[in-house]
């Protein structure tokens, strides 16, 4: 069975770019446009990796990480931070959350792709 | 009941009282408990209300009605200068002040010549007042004993000398125990206190006694004065008579602290300046309290004795007798008495100390210049010239009394007295606050002031009681018209007071401006007038030592102190001294500056200013200081003044510019904190489109398969987003250039209808790919604006391509008016779209910052476009603001001013 992953960003082009790349490696793919939906769609979807936008209205990704973890049911998920603000403030902050990676943007394809499958044990 | 030998018994009872009264304020000050209080001291203050107040007041409100208040109000309004009083005060104390003649004569420097005159005046003005007391109780003893037909006689003298005997030997015993003026006589000074209860108890028992006892309140004594013509006179203020008024309330108010006994309690035997504050109100209280019924007494007295020829002067005892209230008398008498002798024991006191220091000493120190090596200690022998002074000035009165004292009532006579003080207030005064004033001006004021009152007001005294002819009051001095004593220079139709108050007021303000103008001061006189208007910012202790330069020998100084202050008592300051020094013995200081003015200044407590300055020179070889250096020295210590003014402004300037710069620090902290801030917000609005560029452009690079219909729309995908860049790098740009003032304007005029409608048809496409429907409201002919027409049109697309990107496609409509009103013209651009909360109303303007929040919403903007048209607006001194609501469209309106009138119509010409 394939990997379930949820994409969460609030720009459409970004979403449809990754749910692109993601599918075409086989993954089975969910997206939300801000953290409230995300939120939404981890209960429903139940993903095994998130791929998290940091900067979205309603909920931004720090809150929407830090509820994930504080419900021990979602401790197996991965969480991936994606953000556009690369400082290194950022970076720590999102990984104190819990995040198990911080992604920034405008990444590589292939980088994304072989860190995602690295982190969902499929070499 | 009332036998002679009763009312005898009684008053020396009460006089015991009193004086066990004064040793038990001295036992508690020599305890070091002073019983000196705010309260009694303002209490003491009271001495001001004499046996005049006592029994005068009624009288004279008989005749003259409200005008006995004048009398009070005076004291009540100078009381209300306290700065004055502090002063007066402080001098005092630096000063080691003794009296009001030791005051003018240490402010002119030193001079024994006008500490002489003052102690004259003060002498001459005051004898009346203390007959006027001689006079009262007097008169107050024949009433009682006219009442129970009884006389008292001693050795064939008549009652009044016994009363000044009485009172005489009573002073001596209170006020000569110290040698040393400047001490406090706290005894005293709780003796007065504890009198001014007694009186005003007294009065208001009587007043009471005869308001609510004789007759039915003080209603019913009003209406029944009010009932007779003659009486409801009495009620009423006689405007025409407003002149004595202001007259009367300057006497009294400079009286307050002039007089020498006043002068005495206000300012000698001051313990505590704050104490003044208490007596601020709680004198004129008393005031008010001892003459609320003074009028109800002497309507009452009058409509009681009607046409019986009783003096109202003696109301205050008659009305009880006359309803045979002999208790009620008998306390009246007492208060009377107190009244009396308050007044008498602390002006004798004052007088004695006055005419002492400085009309006996210096003749001794002339006459006798050996006499100081030929007595060892001299202050047994001043004791004994003071208790000598107590006796001659209440003699004085006595004779007084006799020859002049019936033709005057109490009032008229208390009047002379307090005009003759008056003349002390130009020197006193202009001596406080004036540095220019000088030793011969206030001597030429003095004297001018004085021999006019002599000869408009005592003389005449003297002449109405048959002393002398009257020719100079009826006809003029050598029947010279002008020269009538009482209508001097023709100046007739004022009362007496009135009339002497203003030539001497005249004459002696002035001689001293004049002549003080016209004078230049010496050395002494120069530094004494620092020392006294400049006393709250003297530094003393450093510019007194130099101020004295010469040689000395501590022996004789010594010796000198002990002449004159009793060898314990300058050993117990000798020491004190030294400590003060930090020496172990007075032995070991050096007789310098500092050591010669100590021993001045002990010896001006004991024998005032002028003549200790005579004694000091006499052992000390001082070198004259011209008045040069004097003023050099005093220049200097303002100059020092002065810099360490500049100083603390260069201090306070310095603490300014600290707190400047910490918050121009923090200021800049919070720049760089939201340039960082910024820069991080352009940062990732740059890495988002270039996010999907990225991902996008490496997928189709790497997969050469991707079906046609996903390669297109990613290829569309791209290319919007590399749009979107550019867009958003060239407003970033625009914005910083705007921002730091580097942008380029081009004005020129511009018809704002003419732009509208451009920017409209450049969009025209936009809109109908929309469906949206743009209508415009344009009218032609709109003055012209000063602008930049390209910025102008900016804005325009911004705002226009904003509503076209909220608004439906279909139902969608944006309306455009334009118009123009009182010097400016409006632009609005209104959709019909969502709307914006009021939050969003102001965020939107904001960077980056854009409405729509959702992920369906995104719109396709930089979030920078509405910023730089409102600074674009702002530049040409107009406005950009939105009015919405959500669900409700929204109306974006901005402004652009016309030019000023001026340029306007110089454009127009051109």
């Amino acid at each position: 069975m394939s990997k379930k992953i949820l994409i969460v960003d609030d720009e459409p082009n970004i979403v449809i770019s990754l749910e692109f790349l993601m599918k075409k490696e086989g993954f089975a793919v969910a997206v939300a446009c801000d953290g409230e939906e995300a939120l939404a769609k981890v209960a429903s979807f139940a993903p095994d990796l998130i791929l998290l936008d940091v900067m979205m209205p309603k909920k931004s990704g720090f809150e929407v990480c830090e509820t994930l973890r504080s419900d021990p049911a979602n401790a197996g998920m991965l969480i991936v931070m994606l953000t556009a603000k690369g400082r290194d403030t950022e970076v720590a902050k999102g990984l104190a959350l819990g995040a198990d990676a911080y992604v920034t943007k405008p990444f590589s394809t292939k980088d994304l792709v072989a860190r995602v499958k690295t982190m969902l044990g499929i070499v | 009941m009332l036998s002679g030998w009763f009312i005898a018994l009684l008053a020396t009872a009460y006089l015991g009282l009193l004086f066990a009264v004064a040793r038990f304020g001295d036992a508690r000050a020599d305890a070091g408990k002073s019983i000196i209080s705010a309260n009694v001291y303002a209490l003491s203050l009271a001495v001001y209300c004499t046996s005049w107040t006592f029994y005068g007041s009624v009288g004279r409100a008989t005749s003259g009605g409200l005008s006995f208040l004048t009398i009070y109000i005076g004291p009540t309004l100078m009381l209300l200068c306290v700065g004055v009083i502090i002063k007066m005060i402080r001098i005092s104390k630096a000063q080691r002040i003794t009296s009001i003649a030791d005051f003018i004569a240490s402010r002119y420097g030193k001079s024994q010549l006008l500490a002489g005159m003052v102690t004259v005046i003060a002498v001459i003005g005051v004898v009346p007042y203390i007959a006027l007391q001689l006079k009262a109780m007097a008169a107050s003893v024949d009433v009682l004993l006219e009442h129970s037909g009884g006389s008292f006689q001693v050795l064939g003298l008549d009652s009044t000398f016994l009363i000044a005997v009485v009172l005489a030997l009573f002073s001596i015993l209170f006020g000569t125990r110290h040698l040393d003026a400047t001490e406090r006589h706290e005894g005293m000074v709780a003796a007065v206190a504890f009198e001014s209860v007694v009186k005003i108890v007294a009065f208001m028992a009587v007043g009471i006694f005869v308001t609510y006892g004789m007759f039915g309140g003080l209603g019913d004594l009003f209406q029944r004065a009010a009932a007779s013509a003659d009486l409801g006179r009495l009620l009423q203020l006689d405007s025409s008579r407003a002149g004595t008024w202001t007259a009367l309330i300057i006497l009294s108010g400079l009286a307050i602290i002039f007089l020498p006994r006043q002068f005495q309690i206000i300012v000698v035997e001051n313990v505590d300046e704050s104490h003044l504050k208490r007596a601020v109100w709680l004198f004129p209280l008393y005031l008010l309290l001892i003459n609320i019924f003074v009028l109800p007494l002497a309507l009452g007295g009058l409509l009681h004795f009607d046409g019986q020829g009783i003096n109202p002067d003696t109301f205050v005892l008659t009305l009880p007798l006359a309803r045979g209230a002999e208790v009620l008398a008998l306390l009246a008498f007492i208060g009377g008495l107190s009244a009396a002798t308050g007044m008498v024991i602390v002006e004798t006191i004052a007088l004695s100390t006055m005419v002492c220091n400085d009309l006996v000493m210096p003749i001794l120190l002339r006459s006798t210049g050996n006499f100081v090596e030929k007595r060892n200690d001299l202050s047994g022998l001043l004791i004994g010239i003071r208790r000598a002074a107590i006796a001659l000035i209440l003699l004085l009165g006595y004779i007084y009394f006799r020859a002049a004292g019936e033709a005057y009532a109490l009032v008229g006579i208390g009047l002379i007295s307090f005009a003759a003080v008056a003349q002390f207030a130009p020197a006193m005064f202009g001596g406080m606050y004036w540095k220019q004033g000088t030793r011969a001006g206030a001597v030429a004021g003095l004297l001018a002031g004085f021999l006019v009152w002599l000869y408009t007001l005592l003389l005449p005294s003297f002449a109405k009681s048959g002393w002398m002819t009257s020719g100079f009051v009826e006809n003029g001095l050598f029947g010279i018209g002008w020269l009538k004593a009482q209508a001097l220079f023709g100046l007739a139709g004022l009362d007496e007071i009135s009339h002497c108050l203003w030539w001497s007021m005249l004459a002696n303000i002035g001689a001293y401006v004049a002549v003080s103008l016209n004078t230049k001061p010496d050395a002494v006189e120069a530094s004494q007038a620092e020392r006294f208007v400049d006393v709250f910012r003297f530094d003393s202790r450093n510019t007194e030592a130099r101020l004295w330069r010469g040689k000395a020998s501590p022996d004789a100084l010594v010796q000198l102190l002990e002449r004159f202050l009793g060898a314990a008592r300058a050993r117990q300051q000798l020491a004190a001294y030294a400590g003060s020094r930090g020496a172990e013995h007075w032995g070991n200081l050096p007789a310098d500056a500092d050591f010669v003015q100590f021993a001045e200044s002990e010896l001006a407590g004991a024998i005032g200013s002028a003549s200790a300055r005579v004694m000091v020179a006499s052992v000390a070889q001082e070198e004259d200081l011209g008045l040069e250096e004097v003023l050099d020295i005093l220049d200097e210590a303002t100059q020092v003044r002065a810099h360490s003014r500049e100083l603390e402004a260069k201090q306070r300037e310095l603490e300014a510019a600290t707190t400047e710069l910490r918050d121009a620090n923090d200021r800049l902290r919070e720049l760089d904190r939201m340039k960082d801030d910024f820069i991080s917000t352009v940062t990732h609005e740059l890495r988002t489109p270039l996010t999907s560029i990225r991902a996008l452009s490496e997928m189709l690079h790497e997969d050469p398969r991707i079906d046609l219909a996903d390669r297109t729309r990613f290829l569309g995908i791209i290319v919007n987003e590399a749009e979107r860049l550019t867009r958003l790098i060239n407003q970033i740009l625009d914005m910083a250039k705007l921002e730091s003032g580097r942008a380029e304007w081009t004005t020129s005029e511009v018809d704002m209808g003419e732009v509208v409608r451009e920017s409209m048809a450049s969009l025209e496409q936009l809109f109908r790919e929309k469906d949206v429907a743009l209508e415009g409201d344009i009218p032609s002919g709109l003055p012209f604006v000063l602008a930049d027409r390209d910025r102008l049109t900016q804005v325009m697309i911004n705002l226009l391509s904003n509503a076209v990107k909220f608004v439906p496609g279909g139902t969608g409509r944006v309306q455009v008016r334009v118009a123009g009103s009182a010097g400016l013209v409006r632009i609005e651009v209104r959709d019909n779209g969502p709307g914006l909360t009021p939050e969003e109303c102001v965020v939107i303007f904001e960077k980056f910052r854009q409405g729509g929040n959702t992920m369906t919403d995104k719109p396709q903007g930089t979030g920078l476009g509405l910023p730089i048209s409102r600074q674009i607006v702002e530049y040409f001194g107009g406005n950009l603001w939105v009015e919405s609501e959500p669900g409700a469209g929204a109306n974006f309106i901005f402004t652009v001013p016309l030019p000023a009138p001026d340029d306007n119509s110089g454009r127009q010409v051109a």
